[in-house]
């Protein structure tokens, strides 16, 4: 009798191809149902531009037109890491999904960054979107040689983003309904302090300071002085993208730590296993 | 511990061992104790059936061998490895499939959700679409290939799920009510194509739960009978049948009426007894420890003026023999 020697792929090999197989659904999901157009697009668009009519209508200062415009532009990426990611494994576990990630060698991280990735494309388009159309409309300019430093700044913060979405996820591994509560919970306020819609000066030291735990906060204060002239200064930009970049490999390994440390808790409390009745 | 099956065997040659494991689960109510100290001992190259009545701790069983799940207290060694200190390495070398399971994308075809899944397992993706075609055409599937999930039956999705199970070439496969729900057409596709993939490397091994009698007792080659949470019984098929040669099998019809179970139940030499309602007729089985009893069933039955349309011996089956062990039929629920 021959025993069959097992092929055991490298760890690193299970996590590239896990990236790109999780996206692929993403990816045929925008492909083959179109109306991700329409919801995706035009009702948050709706949203963001509402904003600054208020806004207009309140004769706020210039600036702030433009502050709602990339408010409203990065809210995108925020909305995707809260339920596209983080709350993805929810709906995972319902129809027994989880159960295969757990049980197959790959990593929940792989998993992960695949459906980040994979849903890259449509919310970037959605940004794009809100971001050109708000511009036109309000006639809002940008300091150009402000450009190509805003973009690092924003790619520093998109990385510190979907960080903190892997460690939002592994509270989903374990909890169900608990964490949609605080899914729920953290999008308004955070919205708010991070200052989406108004520079986070206005918030002062201590409560910006919080704030400032969600990348988003400094990344986007960052890039409004970056790009818009006249912008409050809460901290100088640089600072603000060092701050961004030193959050991503903290919000990386706790992320790490808190994945696995979900799914032992888990496996203990048997919250990993679909029940069919 | 001994060894009885397989006494060559060393740990390495047991696909999988538990000791003593044990699961109890912790509701707001309640504790529930679904798994009490399993000794389970399966050798490589086996094809092991678990059977047992709802709630019995098969689905328990599997999810705690396939990492999903913690023993509260025991052990369990899949492949030789630890599921509990060794379940990274575990688990590239296992695979689960569950009956009725809803997992994937619906927006995807069934070839692409297929290569999805191996390519959690890192395989090759060339190497992958070649084997989940060539299972797809044994399972009759091949149409439904570049069909989109969400239009499949129940029962191709079945078979796409098994494929699932058996595209990454598992050493140890685990297949939760495989046939579930399936047509009689279907489940023997089933049956047969698990059979054919053991035959491909004969250190593959299989542990399947089922509460089919008849599929325990064709395709198993050893069944263990499970009942709230213990192992009761332990053999081939053939072993588990043989335990029961020594009683008398009676078929018995009778034309409806009053109710006599509990009577027939009560009378002395009666073994086990139990009944299924078949096209207005009751059909009891009854387990008699010798042909000198039947008289004294006919008086019982005479008795409560219910009127007998067929009476058959025949040979034990393995339904009788977990009737005798557990005290009740596969489908009758807990008094
Ligand atoms: N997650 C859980 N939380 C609490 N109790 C559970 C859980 N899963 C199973 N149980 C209980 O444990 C016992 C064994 O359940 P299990 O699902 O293992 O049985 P089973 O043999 O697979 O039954 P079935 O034939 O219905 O699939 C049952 O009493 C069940 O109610
Ligand atoms: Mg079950």
């Amino acid at each position: 009798m021959s025993t069959a020697q097992h092929v055991q792929h490298s760890p690193l090999r299970i996590f590239l191809k896990t990236i790109a197989a999780r996206a692929y659904p993403r990816v045929m999901a925008a492909n083959r149902q179109k109306t991700w157009v329409f919801f995706d697009m035009a009702f948050p668009m709706v949203g963001a531009l509402a904003m600054v009519l208020v806004y207009q209508g309140l004769h706020a200062p210039r600036q702030y037109l433009g502050f709602v415009v990339m408010g409203g532009a990065m809210l995108a990426f925020w909305q995707n890491v809260l339920w596209s990611m983080a709350a993805q494994f929810s709906w995972d576990r319902g129809n027994g999904t989880l159960e295969l990630y757990v049980i197959s060698p790959t990593t929940f991280e792989g998993v992960l960054l695949g459906m980040a990735l994979g849903s890259m494309f449509t919310v970037t388009l959605r940004a794009g979107a809100i971001l050109l159309l708000g511009s036109l409309l309000f006639g809002i300019t940008y300091t150009a040689a402000g450009t190509l430093p805003a973009i690092g700044v924003f790619l520093l913060t998109l990385a510190a983003l979907y960080c903190l979405g892997m460690l939002l996820a592994s509270l989903f591994l374990f909890y169900g309904r608990e964490a949609w509560h605080l899914s729920n919970a953290m999008q308004e306020p955070i919205n708010f302090l991070s200052g989406l819609y108004f520079p986070v000066n206005a918030l002062g030291a201590y409560v910006g300071g919080a704030a400032s735990l969600v990348p988003m906060t400094l990344g986007l204060d960052a890039m409004r002085q970056l790009l818009l002239p006249g912008t409050p200064v809460f901290i100088p930009a640089g600072t603000e993208a060092l701050l961004v970049a030193v959050q991503i490999p903290v919000f990386a390994v706790l992320a790490g730590i808190s994945l696995r440390y979900m799914e032992i808790r888990a496996r203990r409390d048997g919250k990993l296993v679909t029940r069919w009745e | 511990m001994a060894r009885t099956h397989h006494p060559s065997s060393d740990t390495s040659r047991l696909a999988v061992e538990t000791r003593r494991l044990t699961r109890v689960y912790k509701t707001r109510r309640e504790l529930t104790t679904a798994l009490q100290d399993v000794d389970l001992e399966v050798g490589e190259g086996e094809l092991f059936g678990v059977l047992g009545p709802n709630g019995a701790g098969k689905t328990t069983l599997i999810k705690i061998l396939v990492t999903l799940l913690l023993p509260t207290s025991g052990q369990a060694f899949v492949d030789g490895l630890d599921v509990v200190t060794d379940y990274k390495r575990l688990r590239s070398r296992i695979g689960m499939v569950s009956g009725g399971e809803q997992a994937g994308y619906g927006i995807l075809k069934v070839r692409e959700q297929l290569w999805m899944f191996s390519q959690f397992y890192g395989m090759d993706s060339t190497a992958a679409r070649k084997r989940i075609d060539e299972l797809l055409e044994r399972l009759g599937l091949s149409d439904a290939a570049n069909k989109q999930i969400t239009g499949l039956s129940s029962g191709m999705r079945q078979k796409m799920n098994l494929v699932r199970g058996l595209m990454t070439d598992p050493r140890v496969l685990f297949l939760d009510e495989p046939t579930v729900a399936l047509d009689v057409s279907a489940a023997r596709d089933v049956r047969s194509e698990v059979r054919r993939w053991m035959r491909e490397d004969p250190t593959r091994t299989v542990i399947l739960t089922t509460h089919y009698m008849q599929e325990a007792d064709e395709l198993c080659d050893r069944v263990a009978i499970v009942n709230r949470g213990r192992i009761v019984a332990e053999g081939t098929p053939r072993a588990l049948k043989q335990s029961v040669d020594d009683d008398v099998i009676v078929d018995l019809q009778l034309d409806p009426g009053t109710p006599v179970l509990d009577r027939l139940r009560a009378i002395e030499g009666v073994g086990a007894a139990s009944v299924r309602e078949e096209d207005g007729v009751d059909r009891f089985s009854l387990m008699l420890a010798d042909d000198g009893v039947l008289p004294r069933v006919m008086t019982t039955v005479e008795g409560a003026g219910r009127h007998v349309s067929g009476l058959v011996r025949r040979q034990p089956t393995l339904e009788d023999a977990f009737v005798k062990l557990v005290g009740r039929s596969m489908t009758e629920e807990e008094a």
